[in-house]
């Protein structure tokens, strides 16, 4: 394990959050790498010092009481202006809302900023290591589209197109949700023989272009856009069958 | 008006949480009051939804409705603090505040420490009160804020380093020393 890979995953390894084998990994660098081991044992004084009873606000004294009162009652405040949500009929219907709201308002928030083509690809690269690393490579185990494709509504303003070419060796595993260029991005998971493929997608505004190719890291990472959908392939499998894969992508109607 | 078995149960399961529900709010309105505004809407809306509730776990169960009340709160009340644009990625090595024990002995001051938690964009503020104080997973975390599990790491990565940030500026401005 290198530096930049330990500092992208020392966060999961100080919150518990790394499967067995990358805790190996990361204690063996801590252990010999006294950078990486500074960044830990700030990482860890911090959460010693935030952790701590004084910081913690313990409710006043009699709340409990006039929240027991309020609640027999079970009158909301409907008065005012932002309780007006408060007539949902289900956490279902409540939790679908705010997950639109969240989204629209990350959008409308987010938006104007567009990362340029070297920030994208890195945040891919970084995307893929981690989903690698951290276990949590899968939201949605399937090697059926037709259960990955709807999972994803509701949770996307888009569809995303969701192809299976396990007859030619590239077999779906399932997709996930990720965060990149600052928006809620379909992550699809295939496989090749034991190399992992992350299909990155999303909906651009920009002109459609062709294949273009980066290595970074050691992964190869192929980007196209096509009738204003951008995709970024990332993977450690050799650039022929990525090659291979993306052209059959691109080349679907 | 909910019935009397069903109001002790919810008193039974989600008031324990009273602690931890008012903690997230106070910490993310920055007051008093209207935490405890929030926090009494948190729970009505709780008990309402109560009846669909079937997990096992309750307290990331209420304290997803306190966050959605409190950004609720927050785009109605200071939306200044929520146009902040959240810069996710993590950048390689976050640099180097000084000697590290120095720093975070001078910062064990607990006034100043609560003093940088405040200065965070409330994106940050809420991943680090979730995962240091409340001692959620990213999982869990994950489902309360609705980011996907790969966000909450980079975002706590981020949130950490600001706060690093803010506490060797407290320092050195002298602020609670």
């Amino acid at each position: 394990m290198n530096c930049r890979e330990a500092q992208e995953l020392i966060h999961g390894f100080v919150d518990g959050e790394l499967g067995l084998v990358w805790n190996l990994e990361m204690e063996r660098h801590i252990h010999e790498c006294p950078g990486c081991s500074g960044t830990h044992e700030r990482l860890r004084a911090m959460h010693t010092v935030v952790s701590d009873n004084s910081l913690y606000f313990q409710p006043p004294a009699g709340l409990e009481d006039r929240l027991r009162a309020r609640l027999r009652k079970g009158s909301s405040v409907e008065n005012r202006a932002w309780t007006s949500l408060a007539s949902w009929r289900g956490i279902g219907i409540a939790a679908a809302l705010v997950l639109c709201i969240a989204g629209t308002w990350q959008v409308a928030m987010m938006r104007p900023r567009s990362s340029t083509t070297e920030t994208i690809g890195q945040e891919v690269v970084a995307s893929h290591v981690r989903s690698l690393m951290a276990a949590h490579l899968i939201d949605v185990p399937s090697s059926d589209r037709h259960t990955v494709k709807p999972w994803f509504n509701g949770k996307l303003d888009f569809s995303p197109v969701v192809a299976d070419f396990a007859d030619r060796g590239f077999v779906l595993d399932g997709g996930r949700l990720e965060y990149l260029d600052n928006r809620a991005v379909a992550a699809l998971v295939y496989r090749r023989r034991q190399h992992v493929i992350n299909l990155f997608t999303w909906p651009t505004s920009e002109p459609d272009w062709a294949i273009r190719t980066f290595d970074r890291q050691g992964y190869h990472v192929f980007n196209w856009t096509k009738y204003h959908v951008t995709y970024w392939a990332v993977s450690d499998l050799n650039s022929e069958e990525l090659r291979q894969f993306a052209e059959m992508l691109r080349n679907m109607d | 008006m909910p019935e009397k078995a069903e109001l002790a149960r919810f008193e039974q399961v989600v008031l324990p949480h009273l602690g931890a529900a008012y903690n997230l709010a106070r910490w993310i309105t920055g007051n008093d009051h209207d935490a405890e505004d929030v926090v009494q809407e948190s729970y009505l809306r709780a008990l309402k939804f109560f009846g669909g509730f079937r997990g096992e776990n309750s307290r990331p169960w209420l304290l997803t409705i306190v966050r959605n009340t409190c950004f609720t709160w927050l785009r109605q009340n200071r939306f200044s603090e929520l146009s902040t644009e959240l810069d996710e990625q993590i950048h390689g090595r976050e640099r180097e505040p000084g000697n590290p024990e120095s720093m975070l002995l001078a910062a064990a001051q607990s006034e100043m420490v609560r003093k940088a938690i405040e200065e965070l964009p409330p994106e940050f503020r809420e991943v680090i009160i979730l995962r240091e104080m409340e001692d959620l997973s990213y999982k869990e975390i994950s489902a309360i804020a609705s980011i996907p599990v790969g966000t909450v790491m980079s975002r706590l990565a981020r949130a950490r380093s600001k706060l690093q940030e803010l506490l060797s500026r407290l320092r050195t401005s002298g602020v609670g020393a």
